[in-house]
């Protein structure tokens, strides 16, 4: 026990405890005492120790009993440290989040709310988040993918929309090798996309899209991050604040048990010393997707009727969490009775009800006179449901067990008064990740290269992960996975129409190369943004909103914090420059091991509309005798590139910077092109360079290719005039002295260090030692990689005339049964079966 | 015509059936607590996971009080088609025969499929093209049909197997390639894929249409 920290409130009686909160102001005083001092009667009070064991720093314990005016009690210390985590309160990300651009004209809500939500237009909401379950599916990733999923399904009807489609974003070590480690990858890759689809297949959610990569940083860090959206009527978007002292706290869904008593189990082991021979706590959920499908339509079909006030649902830190940010959201305070709270099992503890994170539960806000209607709702969908207290004008949650009070504490101090921490960003000397063992031959061919690279389980063929999901269900499905860079629903379901008449859909995707973002935090995460909205570019769709989920390691280590605080500097440039708010988001700290850090990886998920699905893009080559051109502000780099990681070499220390402008003209030009009808098939390029994207828009199109790769010798057009912005001297010379081996240096005359000037629209023309210079055998013009470029194929005549709006080339042609690639120095030809023979590598680790 | 679709709680594919028979008659749908159809002259037992499924695909759905009524409406003839959770609920119930079991891979898997019409001349097949494979998805992780090898022999030689996996398209490992069967008399067809994610040029196929629309032709030349 510290010597500052005061023992042993006195106990007080409910009454008597009632009065210390009633003043009006105490809503507003937020800390110092006003709690009164209840403890649960007979059990000792947790130690320092205790809320060392549950997270909390010395400090952190110091201010609690400061806000309490005295030592917390079980219960209290058990709320205040999920609620101090960083998961509930971002205190090493809140300074950083605050400076991301959230408003634009389509915003319908922001973050702070369960869910994000643009407008769509003709009345419709689109709400959308995504979220991370990292931690969990490390433990047991069946469980703990299928939780993630339900976690942001919740999120998404908790704002009154009906989920419409699920994405995942998943990392994990390397697949394909021998040995414990990839057999441990391998473990986590099939059991995590197993739970995604048990989860999302059961509740009749399509899977509609999601990006998988595989690296060693994540080898004990796996990353499984879940997006949902759902669509509403724009006037029945749900806040969840709550409002009206003396109106009902209603929870309603599964029992409550002891699943997913995390940290708090700290205090029930304090218990078990006791002779309690109930010694397994499980931390991890069990997910019950259908317990949730019934309390979705439940909660659907209690705001479709008007009868609540407001509404969240139960995840992290459970019934502790909604409580407490939906009064510190509406200003009042909250009474909870937790003998009121149905339960799994008998004889828990008050700190295990509030704590528990048992799944498929929901919090709302009822006026008394419709409680009735309520419960008779519950009933018929089946689902339990219990009022378990009431909003109160006290600023205070208080938990009781019947009569007894076993808990009081400000819900400002709960909510809005955890420390924020400064971070201490500071450039790493030395490099963070060893370099990925070399898994390529020197000295391969370039078509042993194409096909290596196709292999890679970064490129390879997702089609073994997606088979195991659903995604035509609902009937909005208009791109699958694999058909198109971007998936496309349509917003209505499919239904018969006059012919011709436009049906708007929405496209989204996905997206972060983690690597790129380890090897320049900055430009990595203005590539990711980039290479969403160009995804979206390619099915034609303008996007409206987006929402992240910032995966990084402990940010209490400078060079953590460098990379997060880079990384966000980049997420907001550059969806500013794209004109994109992110509405919703999500942050997973301390992802590392005594191995090392994950890559930092801020996944970015991104949504457009379309005006009509007809003309949605697809990324496969459509007919025989099309032409195929390159278009875009394309300048391949060998860095960080997927041949650079197949050949073992360290990650360079920066990226070559991204004109955004240009990049972003690109996508508006493709995009046109695609409404347009224009374009047949459009594909971005990311992994694996030119070559890749060619055979991928080959496969997906069952048809073969002949392109030339011959610097300058095919058609141009365009080649707009970057103004005074680029100075692109040294591009026309190629063919200069740079070497672009192993060790990459792109850095060129450019000064990336410390202070790299990345501001603002992202203008690194000049300061760039073009790629390519010495590009033996024209290996980074096929391989290299960078924003901005798009193969696409379509009439000659309409590809060309993307000139006037962002350079293009013309390469070949579609056709016939192989890929040829005319280069100075020979010819790639690798045949349809050639490559998906290669591409199919993951699908050994599903048989 | 209309068509009845059953809704149980946990149903997935409810809404994309109505909507596939909307496209060729009226269609609303039932609760599974209720046992008035409706007057419906057609039943769809849809997809999804009936009750969870937890226990055994379509085993608890068979005594809802809607199945009271399918059953009854089948015996007297009515047209009953079962998709995919709605096929493992017919098996279940006794209306065909044979049962569902897991796919060989152990693994939900979503695939399009091929399939072979094998014969035309049934209520549920009057209006596929002749001759032409039909191109429709199917995702499930318990679809391969089972039976044993009398039954097996005697649907070969009633010619109750009215869908077959085209070669190469049989994922889930059932017998005799059998995608669709139907019960002796002909008014019960149980199918793993999904037509009614087959109805729409968007969605990349319309071949699924022909089942609802020979239903309906069925129907309307019986009533002519």
């Amino acid at each position: 026990m510290p010597e500052r920290a005061p023992r042993g409130g006195v106990a007080v009686s409910a009454g008597s405890a009632g009065s210390a909160g009633d003043a009006g102001s105490a809503a507003g005083a937020g800390s110092a005492a006003g709690a009164g001092a209840p403890v649960s009667e007979g059990a000792p009070l947790p130690t320092l120790e205790d809320a060392l064991a549950l997270g909390l720093t010395r400090e952190e314990y110091e201010l609690v009993c400061e806000k309490q005016g005295r030592a917390p009690n079980r219960v209290e210390l058990a709320m205040y440290s999920l609620l101090w985590s960083e998961h509930c309160a971002y205190k090493h990300s809140r300074a950083l989040l605050r400076t991301l651009p959230t408003e634009g004209p389509h915003v319908l809500m922001g973050p702070g709310e369960n869910a994000g939500a643009v407008d769509l237009g003709g009345g419709v909401a689109c709400a959308f988040k995504v979220e991370s379950h990292n931690h969990p599916s490390a433990v047991e990733p069946f469980q703990g993918a299928a939780t993630g999923v339900g976690g942001i399904l919740r999120d998404i009807f908790a704002v009154g929309a009906r989920p419409i489609a699920v994405l995942d974003s998943l990392r994990f070590g390397e697949p394909l090798a021998a040995g414990p480690a990839c057999a441990r990858a391998r473990y986590l890759l099939e059991r995590a996309v197993a739970g995604i689809g048990h989860y999302g297949n059961s509740i009749g959610v399509p899977t509609v899209g999601g990006e998988v990569y595989f690296e060693a940083p994540y080898e004990h860090s796996c990353l499984v991050n879940a997006m949902a959206l759902g669509l509403a009527p724009r006037e029945r978007l749900q806040r969840s604040a709550a409002a009206g002292p003396g109106n009902a706290v209603v929870l309603f869904g599964a029992a409550t048990g002891r699943d997913g008593i995390g940290g708090a189990s700290v205090l029930a082991s304090a218990e078990l010393a006791h002779g309690d021979d109930d010694d397994r706590r499980p931390t991890v959920q069990v997910g019950d997707p259908f317990e949730e499908k019934k309390l979705l339509e439940c909660s659907l079909e209690l705001l479709e009727r008007g009868l609540l006030l407001s509404l969240q649902d139960l995840g992290a830190a459970g019934l502790t969490s909604a409580a407490a940010e939906m009064a510190a959201k509406g200003g009042v305070g909250i009474e909870l009775d937790v003998a009121r709270v149905p339960l799994r099992e008998p004889e828990m503890e008050p700190f295990e009800i509030v704590v528990s994170e048992s799944q498929e539960r929901m919090l709302c806000v009822v006026a008394p006179a419709r409680v009735r209607a309520v419960l008779e709702l519950c009933d018929k969908w089946e689902v339990g449901g219990a009022v378990i207290g009431e909003v109160t004008a006290t600023g205070l949650v208080r938990v009781t067990h019947g009569e007894r009070v076993v808990g009081e504490m400000p819900v400002r101090a709960l909510v809005d008064e955890c420390p924020i921490y400064e971070l201490h960003p500071a450039r790493p000397r030395a490099p963070l990740y060893p370099a990925p063992r070399a898994t390529l031959a020197q000295g391969a061919s370039p078509k042993e290269t194409l096909l290596a690279l196709l292999a890679s389980p970064n490129i390879a063929s997702r089609r073994p992960l997606f088979e195991r999901y659903d995604s035509l269900v609902q009937s909005r499905t208009v791109r699958r996975p694999a058909q198109a860079d971007a998936a496309v629903l349509a917003i209505e379901p499919l239904r018969a129409r006059a012919p011709g008449s436009a049906v708007p859909g929405i496209g989204v995707s996905i997206d972060c190369n983690g690597r790129r973002v380890a090897a320049d935090p900055y430009t990595g995460t203005v590539a990711a943004v980039l290479e969403c909205a160009s995804n979206l570019a390619c099915v034609g769709a303008e996007p409206l909103g987006a929402t992240n989920n910032l995966n990084f390691a402990n940010p209490e280590k400078p060079h953590i914090a460098w990379q997060l605080s880079e990384s966000v500097r980049a997420l907001g440039d550059g969806c500013r420059a794209l004109e994109v708010p992110i509405v919703s988001g999500n942050v997973s700290l301390y992802n590392e091991s005594p191995a090392g850090p994950i890559y930092p990886t801020p996944v970015i998920g991104m949504v457009g509309r379309l005006p009509d699905v007809a003309r949605a893009g697809r990324l496969g080559f459509v007919r025989p005798g099309h032409a195929i051109a390159l278009a875009g502000p394309f300048e391949p780099s060998p860095a960080a590139g997927e041949l650079a990681k197949l050949r073992g070499e360290p990650l360079p220390d920066a990226l070559p910077g991204i004109d955004v402008r240009a990049v972003r003209a690109a996508q508006e030009a493709v995009r046109a092109g695609v409404r347009a009808g224009a374009i047949a098939s459009a594909h971005d390029i990311a992994e694996g360079g030119l070559a890749v994207a060619l055979a991928e828009s080959c496969l997906a199109g069952g048809l073969g290719a002949r392109v030339a790769l011959h610097r300058r010798e095919a058609p141009c057009a365009g080649e707009p005039d970057h103004g005074g912005e680029r100075d692109r001297a040294g591009e026309a010379d190629r063919g200069g002295e740079a070497d672009h081996g192993g060790e990459a240096d792109h850095d060129g005359e450019a000064d990336h260090g410390g202070e790299r000037d990345h501001g603002g629209e992202a203008d690194h023309g000049g300061e760039r030692d073009h790629a390519g210079e010495a590009d033996r055998g024209g290996e980074v013009a096929l391989f290299g990689e960078g924003a901005g470029g798009f193969v696409v194929s379509g009439a000659r005549e309409a590809l060309l005339a993307l000139g006037e709006r962002t350079p293009v080339r013309l390469l070949g042609e579609v056709g016939g049964e192989a890929l040829h690639i005319d280069l100075e120095g020979g010819t790639i030809e690798a045949t349809l079966a050639e490559m998906a023979a290669a591409a199919a590598s993951l699908e050994a680790l599903f048989e | 015509m209309k068509f009845a679709v059953l809704r149980f709680p946990g149903s997935c594919d409810e809404l994309d059936a109505l909507g596939a028979a909307l496209r060729v008659g009226d269609a609303e749908l039932v609760w599974h607590r209720q046992r008035d159809l409706r007057g419906a002259d057609a039943i769809v037992v849809p997809g999804g996971f009936s009750y969870g499924d937890y226990l055994r695909a379509g085993a608890i759905a068979r005594f809802a009080p809607a199945m009271e009524a399918v059953i009854a409406f089948a015996s007297d003839g009515g047209l009953v088609l079962g998709i995919c959770n709605g096929f493992q609920v017919l098996c279940e119930a006794g209306l065909l025969p044979g049962a569902l079991l897991p796919n060989v891979n152990l693994r939900f898997t979503s695939r399009q499929v091929q399939l072979r019409v094998e014969r035309a001349d049934t209520p549920f097949t009057g209006a596929c093209p002749p001759g032409a494979p039909l191109s429709i998805p199917a995702k499930h992780a318990w679809g391969r049909y089972h039976a044993d090898e009398p039954t097996l022999a005697a649907l070969e030689g009633r010619r109750q197997v009215l869908l077959r996996y085209a070669p190469g398209h049989n994922f889930n490992g059932s017998a005799n390639d059998i995608a669709g069967v139907c019960n002796a008399r002909g008014n019960v067809l149980g199918l793993m894929p999904h037509p009614e994610h087959a109805v729409d040029e968007l969605s990349g196929s319309t071949d699924g249409l022909c089942i609802f629309a020979s239903m309906r032709l069925a129907l309307e030349g019986a009533h002519a």
